[in-house]
């Protein structure tokens, strides 16, 4: 089925209007990657090479994804009954004018309507972007609010939580769906929407280089970033997770990550469907138990989790692993965050096979360095650049960048051109371009490289955390503490924990009138977990008189967290005004 | 101790982690996932907090018996120190 039909999808120099983009002088790189799609009449949509096309090819029977119910129970799925139920979906937009373009914003829990509404999304031509169900009120407006919402699909139960009160302020919102037989007010019921619609829908004829995905993304400062991914990401979907993830046809392969992230999206549906494997898909969150009664049972060949998951089932032990039967497993990654190399070891006692480190950013759409699964990994590094990917470690002087040498820290950085790359940041054209200097795309990350050409992540070259895997940007957090009636400043932080990689912490000033004690903490903090949802909320928050400041008024977050960890405070010839 | 007054000590700690509860409203059977919106950050540290308030070690795979206010007072009645 990839014969010349794939010819036609994105020749060389057709693929971007941009030089910088699409990658047209490595076009070669990605035969391979082109080979494994097939194209829609010159066109391309990312339905369509997930869905359709595996049913055109006789696969239709084939389970596409295995849904574990929260209460126990599962319900199977085939490709040809994901294709009609997402075709129904698209027609559901349609019978709204809703097409091309649009933007439609997810927000719910892992159930099959997910699954259905992102490929008949896709579908239908609109663009599909997710959000974590746990957010709280304020990271879902902003995002909305940035991404033009013009459809949301959630529950009854987080709209009458977390929209209700502030829908109508949201002028780009036509239509919101609601997962189930009944809706609120205003609100559209999904469960007879999608029986009332038929099971066949013309694929839209998208483009290559038509925008598909937007993934939210975290900013020092400022509000977050929405980065547009565009359907020939699809390419390097198919091929990201045939190479690094070992996806190829009826493999049976577990996503532990939400679709409310990037992770959860490019390697939670899109790519595992393209490459026509049986997904399994837990509604419930870890329970350590449910997870390795879940390998056993469902014979779990791949398997990519995250180091907070990694980390929690070491600390259960190795007894806790021994009824189980782990033989199914023949790979398993990991991303989100270094894993240590201690989880590393343990993974490879336990299950037989260690967990291979990745490593990729939203911005990236797909997997850019990884431990292969013919490769030797190395515990604690994050592996070698994919075939087709070029990564430096470089130094930024005087808006040029010199290339680093073995051993030496620098910024990672990535040559554009790959397939799954963001085309933009919405609405941030300066913030995007600021991402590119001298020909290379910066990472943000700190890294080395070793002798042997291995990446090792040192750190973030700016203030932004990473918890549980999420990039969290501290301005948000900020933003929402001193909108507490007793908070004057705040200044937020990442602390080390063994567990998460690092929680969020918060350091506030208060307003006259207000003293500190336990009672005003949790209020504070209950505020904010009300605001931005547990996953964004700091975990802990104490008290100060003045915050650290330069002359301009910017608190530096820098020197707070140098303290916080006792260590060289750095340059401090910009601190006007010290902590106390 | 009661199981009432474990119920109680489970909500104070509960309501630590996770200051935007308000116990008053909590019921017997709400998941402390599903209905009251803990993470499993939030979990281990009530496990945490538990363990220091009343010494009592809860497994990882026991974390579903103080899945709600309900089975967590049987559950710390049965297993503290202090309820034995």
């Amino acid at each position: 089925m990839h014969d010349s039909n794939t010819r036609a999808i994105a020749p060389a120099g057709e693929s971007s209007g941009s030089d910088r983009l699409a990658g047209n002088s490595k076009d070669d790189n990605w035969a391979e990657a082109r080979g494994m799609i097939d194209g829609l009449d010159g066109a391309l949509n990312m339905a369509h090479e997930a869905l359709d096309r595996h049913v055109i090819a006789g696969h239709g029977e084939q389970v596409a994804l295995r849904w574990l119910g929260k209460a126990g129970g599962s319900r199977d799925l085939t490709y040809s009954e994901m294709a009609s139920l997402a075709a129904q979906f698209s027609n559901v937009l349609a019978s709204h004018g809703l097409g091309k373009g649009d933007s439609l914003f997810a927000l719910m829990g892992r159930v099959p309507e997910l699954y259905a509404c992102a490929l008949g999304t896709l579908k239908a031509g609109l663009v599909f972007s997710p959000l974590f169900s746990a957010f709280g009120p304020e990271p879902i407006r902003t995002r909305m609010e940035i991404g033009s919402a013009k459809v949301l699909v959630t529950t009854a139960s987080i709209y009458k939580r977390k929209i209700a009160a502030w829908r109508h302020e949201i002028p780009s919102l036509e239509l919101v769906l609601i997962a189930g037989e009944e809706a609120p007010e205003g609100c559209v019921a999904l469960g007879p929407a999608l029986r009332a619609a038929s099971p066949e829908f013309e694929t839209v004829r998208t483009k290559p280089e038509d925008p598909a995905l937007i993934h939210f993304t975290s900013g020092t400062t400022g509000k977050p970033k929405g980065a547009v991914h565009v359907h020939n990401a699809v390419l390097y979907h198919a091929f990201s997770g045939r190479k690094a993830l070992g996806l190829t046809p009826g493999t049976i392969y577990w996503c532990t990550a939400d679709p409310g992230w990037v992770t959860g999206t490019s390697y939670g549906i899109i790519s595992p469907l393209v490459n026509r494997v049986t997904m399994i898909v837990d509604e419930a969150e870890f329970d350590i138990d449910r997870w390795y009664g879940t390998i056993q049972r469902e014979k779990v060949e791949s398997w990519y989790s995250a180091p907070t998951a990694i980390r929690m089932m070491m600390r259960a032990g190795a007894k806790a692993a021994k009824p189980y039967d782990f033989s199914s497993l023949r790979f398993l990654a990991s991303v989100g965050e270094p894993l240590n190399p201690e989880a590393v070891v343990w993974s490879g006692k336990v299950f037989g096979q260690p967990f291979h480190d990745n490593w990729w950013q939203t911005e990236t759409g797909g997997i850019m360095i990884a431990n292969l699964p013919d490769m030797e990994v190395r515990p604690g590094s994050m592996g070698k650049p994919m075939p087709g990917i070029e990564a430096g470690i470089v130094a930024r002087k005087d808006g040029i960048l010199s290339d680093l040498g073995p051993k030496e820290i620098g910024e990672l950085a990535l040559r554009p051109g790959w397939p799954s790359m963001m085309r933009s940041y919405l609405h941030e054209q300066a913030r995007y371009d600021k991402c590119f200097v001298d020909g290379w795309y910066l990472s943000g990350d700190l890294a080395m490289r070793d002798e042997d050409g291995y990446f090792w992540f040192v750190g973030r070259a700016d203030d932004l955390i990473k918890s549980s895997g999420h990039l969290i940007g501290p301005f948000e957090v900020e933003s929402a503490l001193i909108e507490h009636p007793a908070v004057a400043e705040a200044g937020v932080i990442g602390v080390p924990d063994e567990t998460a990689g690092e929680v969020v912490k918060a350091y506030v000033t208060l307003n006259p009138d207000f003293e500190w004690s336990d009672d005003l903490e949790r209020d504070i903090r209950g505020h904010a977990r009300k605001k931005l949802g547990p996953a964004v909320a700091p975990r802990e928050i104490l008290f100060r008189n003045t915050l650290p400041k330069t002359r301009s008024g910017k608190i530096m977050r820098r020197l707070l967290k140098a303290r916080e960890l006792g260590l060289p405070e750095g340059d401090i010839s910009t601190l006007e005004t010290d902590e106390t | 101790m009661t199981e009432t007054d474990f119920r109680a000590i489970f909500l104070e700690e509960l309501t630590r982690v996770a200051p935007d509860i308000d116990s008053a409203t909590v019921g017997d059977d709400d998941h402390i996932q599903d209905d009251l919106g803990l993470d499993s950050m939030d979990i281990l540290n009530l496990v945490v907090a538990l363990h220091e308030r009343l010494g009592v070690n809860i497994p990882e795979a026991e974390y579903i018996e103080i899945a709600t206010p309900g089975l967590a007072a049987l559950y710390l009645a049965r297993n503290s120190v202090a309820g034995a």
